[in-house]
């Protein structure tokens, strides 16, 4: 079904996404540089973590957001402004509550000035295709979950696009639901019984990019960029527990927690600490509580993420910060595949909480630039207070604002469990004094 | 498939059902009512010796009718202002540098105050007709709606959830489209909790606009409201509560004709993820529901909304811009657009000096600035009482869901009654036992705003988690600690709203409670409000700028320095 020879349906090339800051200047890349084709008649998956762009290069494709730079065409035709033949289906289903199960699938076509006649035709005819029958005069709140993205993919269905969107459309269905939907679409697909000539869907879910997909392209950040690309040659329909399907699994994830190579310093920030190390924001009790996993049997110090993932019902957007923050304090490293804790994270499960938060608070000052940056300001001080801006507006420097605010929240939880510093949310300032 | 099947079955049952002749009859009573009240409106101004209004019970329900036009037309001009004044301020960045702030003002500002210059006006614009009259009474009462309906629907239209932006631009939506299948449906709640109240909010305006004299000029329209004023003129205690009564009716009546059916119908603009326990219900709803000549004359009319929504109007959907090279380019218009408004302003203000300064000097200034410190000071320690009195009470109703139930619409009625209706029992009181007027009268400024702090109590303390109740009953905090530690801060959020609200409505209350006349009684206070009112009496319009003004700046700060940043704290801190 694929056609090699042909022209590509989709073409994206050098795509870059700026945004400004709040000041007006230049902010971080969100997505640098980022080129790819869609031949028609393969369906390819967006695969990353959050923060990674790929919603950002979803929305660039679909013509919501204009690139800073790049050229996105469709069909040879440039994308300039929401186009036809693109139909996009979204991760909160996106429903106007306000319109019937049917005028909701209505609107696209009624939008663009397709005859009502027509428009019923078309939207009867999707409502049927999707298995939504007999729920036309419906509400979206009167439906569940997945009745509900079934009417987001009739939605989307109904202007026959050649090229459909999808951003994470499985992502807030329980775990039945969302394997009935990708089983109905992938059936409707190899039916060729949707008019549908490509499909670009984003995930976070890597067992699911496997099943889906024929191509998978793995973005990384800081910038966004596709950092690999996959082939999925497995024939349909796909079992989860295939060796061949679990070895491909086992290859995406060591590809996504190669360690990113370090940053390069910038230019006049060098006489400065080095605070372009972005935290993610996890609890200090899922960092115990994931050292004590990986220390227990059956993994005995060293697990498979894919396992680990699936016994925990852990999405890699919550398991992947949470190992690189293990990984960022010395407590555990990936390997290919699987996270091996060290030799003092092993120590560190059988420790009593005040141990704990010793080793903790000394991990902080020995890892973390900006851990150490905050101590060292506070004894420099006669007062011994700091307040948060300070430590915001050089953060900055090295990353976007919401980075900067995350990172900074990060470092609060981190550095109060370690009892390095206390804070003041209402004056928003530093200190040593916590009430005694 | 639904759709198809319901208008077959439709023609089945065309013959009309009970439910039908309810509704007919209603329909046809409210029009002919309106018809009976056109007339009166039509006609030339009576002669200044014949009454406009007479104490005569039984023209009540012709004057509560035109009362409730006024306020209906009002309401309409307050929806059209909404419409565009709040989608223009939403739409563009540079409108919106003005129009919002000027709405802030407007909104803080005591609009009682502007209604001599407004009379003034209408009547030149329609010499000799009562429709000048009837404009400035409108006019009045629109300028009590319209501020709030236009600030909820910009922030309705401010917040419209991203994922359902991006259908209607994915989806090619046109601007046209846009506006009626997602952003004014998205509005809905907000806006028809808003009109309420400013239905509310607009009784106050009715008593004062219906009846007013400007210098020379007296107006009395023939309403509910100049029925109050001519039974204070006359001392007359039965007339006074023939119109409590009277008003009481009225407002039952659109509530539960208008209001509930809108509510419960709006039910389904409500962005939420599933479908709410307590749906709000209202029989007229049900009743409608029920008819099928009604339904049947619904649908060709909902239909043609929709193809009417639907029209490719306006232009089509662009790509986000919001990159940071897009800014350069608009920065020598953003200059241009400041420096315009910069000199509009500064013109206005060089104009409102040099009108003042014909007559006034800085001596008045002096004065005006004293008295308004003394009003402000009546509205902070009224607030502060009526907070004292009104929270641990309001709180206790909040508790007890059943008492919330039927208190909480109660209070939100009582906050329709103008204060004017007590001058009579404030002056019998003052002169009788020969009180201090400055005391004695500022209990008035809260008597119709001090509702909007209960119920909003009530509100907060009927939402507060009973999880964060059992925990604080199971480790046994009671007493002031409990106050402090649990239900203060969790009522603060509400609390304020209703506060804010109700310390705006004290300003504009001033105008007319430090100055009450009962019979041929006057009792006066010290207070801007009273100055205002007087020159407003006298015609003398100076006085009436420089009073308007100063009251307005200093209600402005007072709002910015404290109230805003209690709030800003608050919703912080104390949100749950």
């Amino acid at each position: 079904m694929l056609d090699v020879t042909a022209p590509p349906l989709l073409e994206v090339s050098q795509v870059s996404q700026i945004f400004a800051k709040g000041s007006g200047e230049k902010g971080e890349p969100v997505l640098q540089d980022v080129s790819l084709s869609l031949r028609s008649g393969e369906i390819v998956g967006l695969l990353g973590r959050s923060g990674c762009g790929k919603s950002t290069l979803l929305r660039v494709i679909s013509g919501l957001a204009r690139p800073t730079g790049g050229k996105v065409t469709l069909d040879g035709k440039p994308i300039d402004g929401p186009a036809e033949g693109v139909a996009m289906v979204f991760q909160s289903f996106a429903l106007f509550p306000w319109l019937t199960v049917l005028e909701n699938v209505e609107i696209g076509p009624r939008a663009i000035g397709v005859s009502e006649i027509e428009t019923r035709k078309r939207a009867l005819k999707a409502i049927d295709t999707i298995g939504l029958d007999g729920f036309e005069s419906a509400y979206p709140k009167e439906l569940s979950g997945g009745m509900r993205q079934r009417v987001g993919f009739a939605r989307a269905l109904v202007v026959q696009p050649k090229l459909l969107l999808m951003d994470e459309p499985f992502s807030a269905l329980d775990v039945l639901t969302a394997e009935t939907l990708r089983t109905d679409l992938l059936d409707l697909w190899h039916e060729k019984r949707l008019a549908i000539q490509s499909i670009l869907m984003v995930t976070h879910n890597i067992e699911e990019a496997v099943l889906m997909c024929d191509r998978i392209l793995v973005l990384a950040s800081h910038p966004g960029r596709i950092a690999a690309e996959i082939a999925n040659p497995l024939p349909h329909p796909r079992d989860r527990l295939d060796p061949d399907f679990r070895n491909l699994v086992e290859k995406v994830y060591a590809l996504m927690t190669q360690r990113p190579e370090p940053k390069p310093l910038q230019i006049g920030a060098a006489a400065g600490p080095n605070l372009g190390i972005a935290l993610p924001r996890v609890s200090t009790n899922s960092i115990a509580g994931m050292i004590e996993e990986i220390a227990a049997p059956p993994y005995h110090g060293a697990a498979d993420l894919p396992h680990l993932a699936d016994s925990l019902q852990m999405e890699i957007d919550d398991l992947f910060p949470l190992g690189e923050t293990l990984q960022l304090l010395k407590f555990a490293e990936f390997a290919d595949a699987d996270i091996k804790l060290t030799p003092l994270g092993r120590r560190f499960a059988d420790m009593d909480v005040d141990q704990r938060k010793k080793v903790m608070g000394d991990q902080l000052l020995a890892n973390l630039p900006l851990a150490a940056h905050i101590k060292r300001v506070l004894d420099e001080r006669p007062s011994h207070r700091a307040s948060a801006t300070r430590f915001r507006e050089e953060l900055e420097d090295f990353m976007s604002e919401d980075y900067a605010e995350r990172t900074l929240r990060a470092i609060i939880t981190l550095g109060r469990y370690g009892e390095l510093f206390a804070y003041d949310e209402d004056a928003q300032t530093f200190s040593y004094e916590d009430p005694t | 498939m639904s759709r198809l099947l319901a208008v077959a079955a439709f023609g089945r049952r065309a013959l009309p059902n009970h439910w039908d002749i309810v509704a007919l009859a209603a329909v046809l009573a409210v029009l002919a009512a309106i018809a009976r009240a056109y007339h009166g409106i039509a006609a030339p101004l009576p002669p200044p010796d014949q009454a406009a209004v007479t104490l005569d019970y039984s023209l009540l329900p012709y004057y509560a009718v035109r009362t409730t036009l006024r306020m209906f037309a009002a309401l309409f001009f307050s929806l059209i202002f909404t419409f565009t004044y709040a989608t223009l301020a939403a739409k563009s960045r540079r409108w919106e540098m003005v129009l919002i702030p000027l709405l802030d003002v407007l909104q803080s500002v005591p609009i009682l105050g502007f209604l001599s210059f407004t009379v003034t006006f209408f009547l030149g614009l329609f010499p000799g007709h009562v429709l000048g009259a009837e404009c400035a009474a409108v006019f009045a009462i629109f300028t009590s709606q319209a501020w709030n309906m236009a600030f909820s629907f910009y922030q309705s239209l401010r917040t419209v959830p991203k994922d359902l932006d991006e259908v209607a631009r994915g989806y090619r939506l046109t601007g046209w489209q846009k506006f009626w299948q997602l952003e004014a449906p998205y509005a809905v709640p907000g806006l028809i909790w808003n009109t309420m109240m400013s239905m509310s909010g607009g009784w106050f305006f009715v008593v004062a606009s219906e009846a007013i004299t400007v210098g020379d000029t007296t107006i009395t329209l023939p309403g509910v409201g100049s029925f109050i004023a001519k039974a204070n003129d006359a001392g007359d205690w039965n007339a006074i509560g023939m119109a409590v009564l009277t008003m009481g009716v009225v407002i039952l009546l659109y509530d539960q004709l208008l209001f509930r059916p809108v509510i419960a119908w709006a039910n389904k603009f409500k962005v939420e993820l599933s479908a709410s326990q307590d749906v709000e219900r209202s029989w007229v709803l049900n009743l409608l529901a029920r008819t099928h000549w009604v339904r049947g004359a619904m649908q060709p009319l909902s239909a043609s909304f929709r193809r009417l929504s639907m029209l490719r109007l306006g232009l089509p959907p662009a790509p986000k811009v919001k990159t940071f090279n897009s800014r350069g380019a608009s920065l020598a218009l953003d200059v241009v657009w400041y420096a315009l408004i910069a000199v509009l302003s500064v013109y206005a203000l060089y104009s409102v000096v040099a009108y003042v300064a014909t007559e006034l000097g800085w001596a008045d200034v002096g004065e005006v600035s004293l008295l308004t410190l003394y009003t402000l000071l009546r509205v902070v320690v009224l607030m502060a009482l009526a907070s004292v009195i009104w929270v641990p009470i309001s709180v206790w109703v909040g508790l007890r869901p059943r008492w919330a139930e039927a208190v909480q619409p109660f209070a939100q009625f009582l906050a329709a009654f103008p204060v004017n209706l007590l001058f009579g029992a404030a002056v019998a009181l003052v002169l009788t036992y020969h009180l201090n007027p400055d005391i004695w009268l500022s209990f008035l400024i809260v008597f119709g705003t001090q509702w909007y702090i209960v119920f909003n109590t009530i509100g907060g303390a009927a939402a507060f988690p009973n999880d964060l109740r059992e925990a604080s009953a199971n480790f046994r905090v009671k007493g002031w600690a409990w106050w402090r530690d649990v239900i203060l801060p969790g009522v603060a959020p509400y609390y304020l709203t209703g506060a804010i609200t109700a310390s705006g409505g004290s300003w504009n209350a001033s105008i007319v409670a430090e100055w009450v006349k009962w019979k041929d009684q006057t009792v006066v206070a010290h207070g801007v409000g009273a100055y205002i009112a007087q020159a407003t009496d006298k015609g003398d319009f100076p006085r009436i700028v420089l009073g308007v003004a100063i009251m307005s700046i200093v209600v402005t700060l007072f709002n910015r320095l404290f109230w805003r940043r209690l709030y800003a704290y608050a919703e912080r801190r104390f949100t749950l």
